[in-house]
């Protein structure tokens, strides 16, 4: 307990950091869920193949020495950035064409679609390991780490600061996208009732894709900030986070897009608090109990709103 | 329609294209696998199979790779001077997962050609599968499992090429407080078989030394919350319990935040992987210990050998798991192609290996131990010193 509240603000720092990236990805699982009701379990695999992206090129431009210069480190960071987000889009949409769309031309039941994610998965997280390596692989960390600020006389790492205020900008940016533009118009149409949004005239499969799309860039940037914040990354990366991912979104509320901020950050600081009241061996039981106790008196999760019925 | 068979095409296309790469390149792996002896089968006049039992894919793979290459060694040389002779060998992957081992080791005796394992490689997956082995008489001879509860088990079949964890705890807490001089010790563990059982014993040396405790998972990324305990504690070592992934990380997360703690860990962090999940320079100056010899003193021509057959150099294990295979293929030579004989063969075995002078005390523990600290120097594995 003393040491919980000794270093109560270090803990909340690095559980922010946690959890904001646990958000990130938790937006993938809660948009295809949104529109789908269906559980995108190949999703921690999208966020796998952008921080393999990000390496690429942060390995072929950068040095792991570390750079001089501002703008030169924020230039190679929005190139490895947008490598990320083309490497996880893709790999969304590759998962939304190859075990999707061809069960859900045929009607397929909805456990088969789960399936069919899971073997994604396990298929393309397995391919990485036998082409590329099994072993971690490091990546080069562009920011020093630097303490900006001292709060009760815990360090703030310049990195975490980043990775919060990245995540909450491209979380907004998507909150503000699925509301206020056509596109997201019809992700919210399709959301709310697929047949109907089709008789009106919206294209499904193309704002299902979109949908797919739109997480994977999210997870993409994810990936980067992750990359950068433990310079590492390795084909099984995305399975704990990925689950971890899941949790915070059912917590938040799935199919809530700021029902996964919320989920994130809270996971994330459950953990950090749990494993210091009780040692780190309790962190997952802690964080779990969490999300049971939570759910049994909020089962729709803790801001519980769906994707299709949020205002416009 | 048309639009819908292509779709179909191609997934099928795309399946079997997986499938096939799958195939070829875990026969690649196996560092050359068109040789009779990694294909399984054999001829002449001994007609059976040594099995290899450990981690070849997965998270941990690096340490089953060096053992099996070793093995793999052992046996091509054996069938090179014994065209009569050619003994196969089988592999059976365990990811290093106890869940996996004993449906493996089911499969494994089931092979009536298998009259010899070399393996389980990790403890966890060796108190798995070892009672199995055990009833149905299937002789093991582990080259790097090194947990002690394991030989107190009674199985007739267990033997185990190097010294335990019951020697390389108090040389690691030994040289801790002689070598190092640190007074003030945080021991992380990560909850495995192996890496619990050895942060424990070391825990019990180092005794008041202990200032603080901690427990990581194995797959964790984000060790914060242990790190956070680390500065907190004031430590001037910490050792750790486990394999590299984990320990390569723990080390790169404590330097970031300003831990200038030495670092020491195990034979499970004894691997070039550690260095990489550290990414480099904060891998530099931590302690790695071991029951094992320097590849470089192993005795004869392994190392040369090893070199000319695979383009590196042996890794951790790799001349245990040779030493392994060599004293069943002694036994195989000796005219004991049965499990039985091969069982008291073993027993009773009594030679000169390259890393050490074999022989097994009736738990199955090899008589001659010497435990090795290792330093990292530039990125590099060296020798520092034997534990006395």
């Amino acid at each position: 307990m003393k040491f919980l509240i000794d270093n109560f603000w270090t803990l909340t720092s690095t559980g922010l950091t946690q959890g904001a990236i646990y958000a990130l990805i938790a937006l993938g699982y809660t948009l295809v869920y949104g529109v789908l009701q269906l559980i995108n379990f190949a999703h921690s695999e999208v966020f796998m193949v952008g921080s393999f992206f990000a390496m690429w090129t942060l390995n072929a431009l950068a040095s792991h020495e570390g750079h001089a210069g501002a703008l030169l480190i924020i230039g190679l960071l929005v190139l490895a950035g947008i490598a990320a987000m083309i490497g996880s889009g893709i790999t969304a949409l590759f998962v939304e064409f190859i075990a999707y769309r061809p069960l859900r031309r045929r009607n397929a039941p909805r456990l088969v679609f789960l399936i069919s994610a899971i073997g994604a998965s396990i298929a393309i997280s397995e391919a990485f390991g036998i082409f590329i390596s099994r072993n971690i692989l490091p990546v080069p960390q562009l920011v020093q780490p630097k303490v900006v600020l001292t709060l009760f006389g815990s360090q703030i790492y310049n990195m975490q600061v980043i990775i919060v205020a990245a995540s909450i900008v491209m979380m907004v940016g998507l909150d503000q996208f699925i509301r206020r533009t056509r596109l997201g118009r019809g992700v919210r149409a399709v959301a709310q009732d697929q047949d109907t949004a089709a008789l009106m005239g919206v294209n499904k499969d193309r704002v299902i894709a979109l949908t797919f799309l739109l997480g994977g860039l999210m997870a993409g940037g994810a990936a980067l900030l992750y990359t950068q914040q433990f310079g590492l990354t390795r084909f099984n990366v995305g399975f704990l986070l990925g689950i971890k991912a899941f949790t915070a979104a059912v917590l938040g509320g799935i199919g809530n897009l700021r029902g996964a901020l919320l989920g994130g950050l809270v996971l994330g600081l459950a953990e950090n608090y749990g494993s210091a009241l009780v040692g780190s061996q309790w962190r997952d039981v802690v964080a779990f109990v969490l999300l049971i106790v939570i759910l049994m008196f909020r089962p729709t999760g803790i801001l519980g709103e769906s994707l299709g019925k949020a205002r416009a | 329609m048309r639009q819908r068979h292509i779709g179909r095409f191609a997934a099928v296309a795309v399946a079997i294209a997986l499938a096939v790469a799958g195939c070829s390149s875990s026969s690649s792996t196996s560092g050359g696998g068109s040789t009779p002896a990694a294909s399984g089968g054999s001829s002449g006049s001994c007609d059976v199979s040594l099995g290899f039992f450990g981690a070849l894919t997965g998270q941990y793979a690096n340490l089953g790779v060096n053992i099996y290459d070793g093995v793999k060694l052992a046996i091509d040389q054996h069938n090179k001077k014994n065209p009569g002779c050619q003994v196969g060998l089988v592999k059976y992957d365990s990811q290093g997962s106890p869940d996996q081992a004993p449906a493996l080791a089911q499969q494994a005796i089931n092979n009536p050609k298998v009259v010899g394992i070399v393996g389980p490689a990790f403890s966890g997956e060796s108190k798995a599968a070892d009672p199995l082995f055990a009833q149905a008489g299937l002789t093991t001879i582990t080259p790097s499992a090194t947990n002690p509860k394991l030989a107190d088990n009674g199985w007739k079949t267990f033997f185990r090429i190097l010294g335990n964890d019951n020697a390389q705890g108090p040389a690691a807490a030994k040289y801790i407080t002689n070598v190092l001089k640190a007074t003030k010790v945080f021991v992380v563990d990560d909850a495995s078989e192996y890496g619990k059982g050895l942060a424990d014993v070391v825990r019990k040396s180092l005794g008041s030394a202990v200032v603080g405790n901690d427990t990581v998972q194995s797959g964790q990324t984000d060790f914060s919350a242990t790190v956070t305990k680390i500065k907190a504690s004031g430590a001037d070592a910490v050792y750790y319990g486990g394999y590299y992934p984990e320990a390569g990380l723990l080390v790169k997360q404590m330097r970031g935040a300003g831990v200038t703690a030495t670092f020491v860990s195990d034979d499970g962090s004894k691997d070039p992987g550690f260095i990489q999940a550290a990414g480099g320079k904060d891998a530099n100056g931590s302690i790695l210990t071991c029951p094992c010899l320097p590849p470089d003193k192993a005795g004869g021509t392994f190392f040369a050998d090893f070199k000319a057959a695979y383009g590196q150099e042996p890794g951790t294990y790799a001349a245990e798991g040779f030493d392994a295979a060599n004293v069943f293929l002694a036994g195989i030579d000796a005219g004991k192609v049965t499990r039985a004989d091969l069982l008291s063969f073993v027993a009773s075995y009594k030679g000169q290996g390259v890393t050490k002078q074999i022989s097994f005390d009736s738990k199955g523990e090899v008589s001659q131990v010497s435990v090795w600290a290792y330093k990292v120097e530039n990125g590099q594995i060296v020798a520092d010193q034997v534990i006395n």
